[in-house]
């Protein structure tokens, strides 16, 4: 990582955007109690107040504060949907790599268990999960992490099998080295870059998949601010836009706040991944 | 043409294989519920005569694979037992609500499938000219927003704003073909748009995989004209590949009609679907999660079919 | 009118990485009469292909033609729109790839492919193609000519895929052909069909040619005149023959040299010891299909043994089982007297450490996320315990001993290095573990002949100063006249033949060996027109089909 900042220096307006959207969230997420002008769930004025001060974004159906609500929303959206990447991650590189380094019977009872899991569409699985388990916060964490643990683990057994076909690695072998010797230097260190970058597309598609759920009021349950849900609670307003005068169009618009935070980091993250793919695969050559 | 045969009825098992294991995971899951169904359904309050009455309603006290097996042979056909929540046989329930969801996909497949395959390989060919590079950042817009984003930016513009469109899709069983077809023409919308990005990146990708190819380069060198090159040399083995992108599609398709069927309160298989996992209401969580499992997977093993049959190496064997 | 064909003059052309243009071609001249053969080599890198395919008016993806002029018949091709180029590719200037697999479109027949050209120029309907092609693959020597051409490409074998791919480029009669390394990927013995199949149909209707190769030998055979490339720049060009006998550049004299060396004997033969490594009637192969079957060999301490045979005949397969990376399914290994475990999961650490390989691809051999000093480092360690400066001053005379400067190389990415420093690399990585025996997996291979020969050499002097063994796996028989001490012929699995080199390569000889051996081609530029009328014309190892 020596030359991270020499990548930087090269990289392009997009990737810059995205940088700048992330670290704009990320201080945000952290900074919410500080940051946010009231409380996350306290009632502070009456219902659907207008764009003013000092409520910026106006307030919801129970009188809170939108815009602290959507600070708040970064902290725990984004926090719940980093904490199951994190967890998916773990779970998947970790077997993926395996799978293909050990190969064999454990390749192959791994691989036929990830190819039932992936037999069912992540959502319907997911719903089936929830019916049992009913919506916890727990309970949602590690159901994703695991359903998306199967699309990691694709991924990285690939990469490490592709990997494990060049010769140094025979050479390796033939020396007698180690099976996690062989993982940790000489597999992982040629898959950081597709992984990083996988990390970052699953961290989308987390985010986006808790975000529906939340949306279909069985991700992350009110008090709780969290984008999805917001989206949900304040969803009916839409048919009340008007755009005749600004006050009455920002109350249409309610929907939409929520819903284009959830958009916009997104697209930041999905800009940086590009550049990392990008600059992994200009480094192969 | 053996074993092109074979090929495809080890896939055809497999596939089948995979299903029947999947119907087991559906039903063992609702059978490892914490606590007792009847119970859970009828309160802590309900007496042992009526939870007695429940239990013998719903089978509850044969043993878990005769249940299984009784379940699996009426699912086959059709007969998917009865509601929790409210007792009546779930067919009756979903009936109308399957064909409606499978409307409502089809109609999106019909936009999306020919507009994503034509664009995705007029981008290949212009590769990095303006139409690619406006196609290709689009995409990255689509695959970032929510399903519920792209649906309300629709309803804001073309219902609230200008009017064309309801925003509410209400359709009932004696609704003409065109009511239905406008009425349902903002969800059709919103998920042509979800997928139509994702269709037309992989369409792409597999394109310019294929005009890297040395016989392409010869079929230039041969002085062949460059549509004669893209449509006699290209498209026959870019089918496998685009066979697969559609199918996978289609399959994703199938599933963010859970959302859009939600924004746009379209009574489909999906609003039941989460109706049914806040109620609890296991018995209809079962028989939607298999019609979704069930057309997910089959549509996954007509791809890999047909990609098969699209291969000339298996098609012509030495 | 003159018999004037290809005039280019003062070609430029620029390849795009790195966000800029960079040159490939410099500034070359070329000129090509009616009905003459030019051959254009050099090693990788040098731009023949490049300037071969700017003879059609055409460049790569992502390169362009940046200066110069291109006139062929009279008609000037830089400027030419695109349609004027269509018309004449594969009209009048017709192409041969180098992958004739990769080459075929794999969803048409050959027939079919054949056609196209003739039926869309307008030349010929597709009747009348088609009853042309037959003859066309008749005259080439294709077997079944009537109905090879109804098969898909996948169906057909390699050397005769080729031909097929030359008598496409026939179909329209072209006034130039352009052959771009068509024989490289193929064995020798299919190599010779080839080589005359085309020489026979483009003097037959006087075709002109440009014959891109790397092969001297090869070029020796096809060419009326020779013009040599060296990084995007002409070094010489003069007639077949003068080039041949008379090289008047310096690099020109030193690829021709690299064709002197000879390994002297051994300097200490070990012949009362008894052998270092003995292979007793080994079977092997993946699954229930034995690749080598019976295979009994006997290596003497500080010889060299090489392993020769054609692809598919098992010499890698042998490799591996040597180096326990594929368990035998009978017969035994012994080192050194002591039977070896047949998997190197199960040998101890001091006996793996004895037994050290070297790979074709220095590419693929070195993990490129590893400095230089932890790739020769890590045997160090783990075969030999050193660590800290003990370990770093034997890096550093590793790196001398391989005659790379320790101070410059031993920080290095892989990537930083040069394709045979790269291989000097894996030398080093071999020797840190201090063997005794090392099996060189055609190590010279993928390297240009100046920069093989180096290494050739250089193993060479560490044997002698190190008391090595080494098995010598290769394909090239020139490999094995300059370093065997030994010679093993393989094909399909079994040793056909072995013995000294001097008792291999002198008469009489088992038929497969007299087959590869007179296969290989040689400087002289009759060699294949003497050989033609020696083997009767008649092709003699034609897979059945």
């Amino acid at each position: 990582m020596y030359n991270l900042s020499h990548h930087l220096k090269d990289a392009p307006v997009s990737a810059w955007i995205g940088i700048v959207i992330v670290l704009f969230y990320a201080v945000l997420a952290l900074g919410a109690p500080f940051l946010a002008p009231f409380a996350e769930s306290a009632s502070v004025g009456k219902q659907y107040m207008p764009w003013t001060s000092p409520h910026y974004l106006g307030t919801d159906a129970l009188g809170r504060d939108v815009l602290s609500r959507l600070i708040y929303g970064a902290r725990n959206t984004v926090g719940i949907a980093l904490v199951t990447t994190i967890l998916a991650f773990t779970l998947g590189a970790t077997f993926g790599l395996l799978a293909a380094t050990i190969g064999g019977w454990f390749d192959a009872i791994s691989s036929r268990v990830v190819d039932v899991l992936m037999a069912i569409p992540p959502l319907i699985f997911a719903l089936l999960i929830l019916t049992i388990t009913g919506t916890s916060v727990i309970a949602l964490i590690l159901v994703i992490a695991i359903l998306d643990s199967t699309r990691v683990f694709r991924l990285s057994r690939a990469v490490a099998q592709g990997i494990l076909t060049m010769d140094y690695i025979e050479v390796a072998r033939m020396r007698g080295e180690g099976m996690f010797w062989l993982i940790r230097k000489e597999v992982l260190p040629n898959a950081a870059a597709p992984l990083i970058a996988e990390f970052g597309l699953r961290f989308c598609f987390v985010f986006l998949f808790i975000s529906a759920l939340s949306f279909l009021g069985l991700g992350i349950q009110p008090p709780t601010a969290d984008w999805g849900g917001m989206v949900r609670e304040s969803a009916k307003l839409i048919s009340f836009a008007n755009f005749a005068t600004f006050q009455t169009a920002t109350f249409g618009l309610a929907p939409l706040l929520p819903a284009g935070a959830i958009a916009l980091l997104t697209i930041g993250v999905n800009l940086v991944v590009d550049w990392v793919l990008h600059m992994s695969s200009g480094l192969k050559d | 043409m053996n074993s092109i045969l074979s090929i495809i009825l080890k896939r055809l098992l497999i596939g089948l294989l995979t299903l029947w294991i999947v119907t087991i995971i559906i039903f063992a899951a609702i059978e490892l519920l914490p606590g007792d169904i009847a119970t859970e359904m009828l309160g802590q309050a309900a007496t042992e005569e009526s939870l007695a009455a429940f239990r013998e309603k719903f089978d509850l006290n044969r043993p878990v694979h005769e249940r299984y097996f009784s379940w699996l042979g009426g699912a086959i056909i059709g007969d998917f037992g009865i509601s929790l929540a409210n007792q009546r046989p779930i067919s009756e329930l979903i009936g109308h609500r399957v064909a409606n969801t499978f409307f409502l996909a089809g109609y999106a497949a019909a936009f999306a499938v020919p507009i994503a395959v034509v664009s995705g390989m007029l981008a290949a060919l212009y590769n990095g000219s303006v139409f690619d590079r406006v196609l290709s950042s689009s995409t990255l817009a689509a695959i970032s927003f929510p399903e519920f984003f792209i649906a309300y930016i629709l309803i804001l513009i073309f219902s609230v704003g200008l009017g064309w469109f309801p925003s509410l899709a209400n359709v009932d069983v004696d609704m003409g073909l065109g009511e239905r077809l406008y009425r349902t023409f903002l969800p059709a919308m919103t998920l042509t748009l979800i997928v139509l990005a994702y269709m037309m990146r992989m369409t792409r990708a597999a394109i310019l995989n294929l005009l890297a190819l040395p016989y392409i380069e010869m079929a230039h060198l041969k002085g062949i004209k460059r549509w004669r090159v893209i449509a006699v040399h290209a498209l026959p083995n870019a089918l496998a590949p685009i066979i697969n992108v559609i199918a996978l599609n289609l399959a994703y398709l199938i599933v963010g009609v859970v959302l859009v069927e939600v924004v746009f309160v379209y009574p489909g298989l999906g609003q039941i679907l989460v109706d049914a996992v806040s109620n609890r209401d296991v018995t209809v969580v079962q028989a939607a999660c298999l019609i979704f499992a069930a057309t997910y997977i089959l549509l996954n093993l007509l791809a890999d079919i047909l990609s098969i049959i699209a291969n000339p190496r298996l098609l012509h064997p030495r | 009118m003159t018999d004037l064909l290809l005039e280019m003059k003062d070609i430029h052309i620029e390849g795009r990485s790195d966000r800029q243009w960079k040159p490939i071609i410099k500034g070359v001249d070329l000129t090509l009469n009616r009905g003459e053969i030019l051959g254009l080599i050099g090693e990788s890198g040098a731009g023949k292909s490049t300037l071969g395919l700017a003879a059609m008016g055409y460049t790569k993806g992502g390169c362009r033609i940046s200066g110069g002029s291109i006139h062929f018949d009279g008609q000037d091709l830089v400027g030419a729109s695109n349609e004027a180029l269509r018309q004449l590719r594969g009209a009048r200037i017709a192409y041969v790839a180098q992958s004739a697999a990769a080459a075929f479109n794999p969803a048409y027949r050959l027939i079919d492919q054949y056609c196209e050209a003739p039926v869309k120029h307008g030349v010929m309907s597709r009747a009348e193609a088609q009853s042309d092609a037959v003859q066309l693959y008749r005259k080439i020597r294709l077997p079944n000519p009537e109905d090879i051409g109804f098969r898909y490409p996948h169906q057909v074998s390699g050397g005769q895929l080729q031909r097929a791919m030359t008598a496409m480029a026939m179909a329209c009669r072209p006034d130039l052909i352009i052959f771009d390394e068509p024989t490289t990927a193929l064995d020798v013995t299919t190599q010779i069909e080839v080589l005359a199949a085309i020489r026979g149909i483009v003097r037959e209707y006087n075709t002109a040619a440009i014959y891109i190769t790397h092969d001297l030998a090869v070029v020796a055979q096809m060419a009326d005149k020779i013009k040599v490339l060296l990084r995007g720049e002409e070094v010489e060009e003069s007639s077949a023959r003068d080039m041949l006998a008379n090289p008047q550049q310096d690099y020109t004299k030193s690829l021709w040299a690299v064709r002197d060396f000879r390994r002297a004997p051994p300097a200490a033969r070990h012949l009362d010891e008894g052998p270092l490594l003995e292979i007793r009637d080994m079977t092997a192969g993946y699954g229930a299909v034995d690749i080598l079957k019976g295979i009994n060999l006997t290596i003497t301490r500080g010889t060299t043994v090489a392993v020769v045979g054609e692809s598919g005949s098992g010499k890698s397969t042998m490799a591996r089982v040597v180096m326990g990376l594929l368990p035998p399914s009978g017969g035994s290994l012994h080192h050194n007297g002591a039977a070896l475990p047949k998997s190197g999961k199960q040998r101890p650490r001091d006996l793996q450490r004895h037994i050290q390989m070297i790979h074709q691809m220095a590419d693929t051999a070195l993990n490129p996320k590893h400095r230089i000093k932890d790739i020769i480092g890590r045997p160090l360690e783990f075969f030999l315990g050193l660590k800290g400066r003990a370990k770093d001053v034997r890096i550093r005379e590793l790196l001398t001993l391989i005659e790379l400067d320790p101070d410059e190389f031993i920080n290095r990415m892989p990537s930083e290095l040069s394709g045979g420093q790269k291989q000097r690399v894996c030398i080093a990585r071999a020797l840190a573990a201090e063997p005794d025996f090392i099996i060189c997996d055609e190590v010279t291979s993928a390297l240009d002949q100046l920069v093989a020969e180096g290494i050739l050499r250089l193993l060479d002097r560490l044997q002698r100063e190190m008391d090595l063994t080494y098995m010598f796996i290769t394909h090239d028989i020139a490999t094995v006249r300059s370093i065997a001490d030994e010679v093993v012929v393989m094909q399909n699995g079994v040793i056909v033949e072995q013995g000294p080199k001097e008792t291999i390569f002198s008469p009489p000889h088992a038929p497969y060996t007299e087959l590869l051996l007179s296969s290989v081609p040689e400087m002289d530029p009759d060699w294949l027109t003497g050989l033609l009328k020696e083997r009767g014309a008649v092709v003699t190892s034609e897979e059945p089909l």
